[in-house]
């Protein structure tokens, strides 16, 4: 199952500078160990311990993980996924 | 070191000025270390104190910008009071180390200081910003 995944820059140095990439998982969870199969070190990026951190949104088809069922969210062919890092300061 | 345009600086001063008691942010757009496009975002916390973006909202910039061949390089934000260098929450949120960060300082409201740095790892280095 092919899912369409958005790579910000501070995660390019590990997917040799690609900007999207293609991965597979029934589940964002599942997408992301594939994803750190692919590239290895991009799941510590993402995740504490399986878990998405505070500061990493994740879109999917333009919703928010966390509006639906955080890592259990269930992807379909085509979707479209996207880890965003929070922009913020003070 | 990044490099701006004059328009580039006079945006980032009046975008800081016109959100001013609050802090202001936005996003330069180019290729390397040369700025072509800046984006002015809002501020979502609304507060003299911090800055964020709403996620959703950035990943519509990237995405748009994404297409036409362009990374992010620098990110802006003003300090309303203080000097224009990172603060703690600054150096603690930091989540793009391949950016810049600008910072404007309204502190002397007249003279503008606009810096520019490198955060990564909770480590600050100034960056010299270039204006053409």
């Amino acid at each position: 199952m092919a899912i369409r995944v958005y790579i910000p820059t501070p995660y390019r140095e590990l997917t040799a500078g690609l900007g999207h990439v293609t991965a597979d998982g029934e589940t964002i969870g599942a997408l992301i160990a594939d994803l750190d199969r692919r590239y290895p070190g991009l799941g510590d990026r993402i995740c504490d311990a399986a878990v998405v951190r505070d500061h990493v949104n994740v879109f999917v088809n333009g919703l928010e993980m966390r509006s639906l069922r955080n890592e259990a969210t269930p992807l379909r062919e085509g979707d479209e996924v996207a880890f965003i890092p929070a922009l913020a300061g003070g | 070191m990044i490099e701006i345009t004059q328009a580039h600086r006079d945006e980032i001063v009046a975008h800081a000025r016109e959100d001013a008691p609050n802090e202001c942010c936005g996003l330069l757009f180019g290729k390397s270390t040369l700025a072509e496009r800046l984006q002015r975002m809002e501020n979502v916390e609304h507060s003299p104190l911090n800055y964020r973006v709403d996620s959703r909202q950035l990943f519509e910039a990237f995405d748009a910008m994404d297409r036409i061949g362009l990374e992010l390089i620098g990110i802006y934000h003003s300090h309303t009071h203080s000097p224009a260098f990172p603060s703690r929450t600054d150096i603690s949120l930091a989540g793009y180390p391949d950016a810049h960060y600008l910072i404007v300082s309204l502190a002397k409201p007249e003279q503008p200081d606009l810096r520019a740095f490198k955060i990564i790892n909770g480590k600050v280095s100034e960056e010299e910003v270039v204006v053409r």
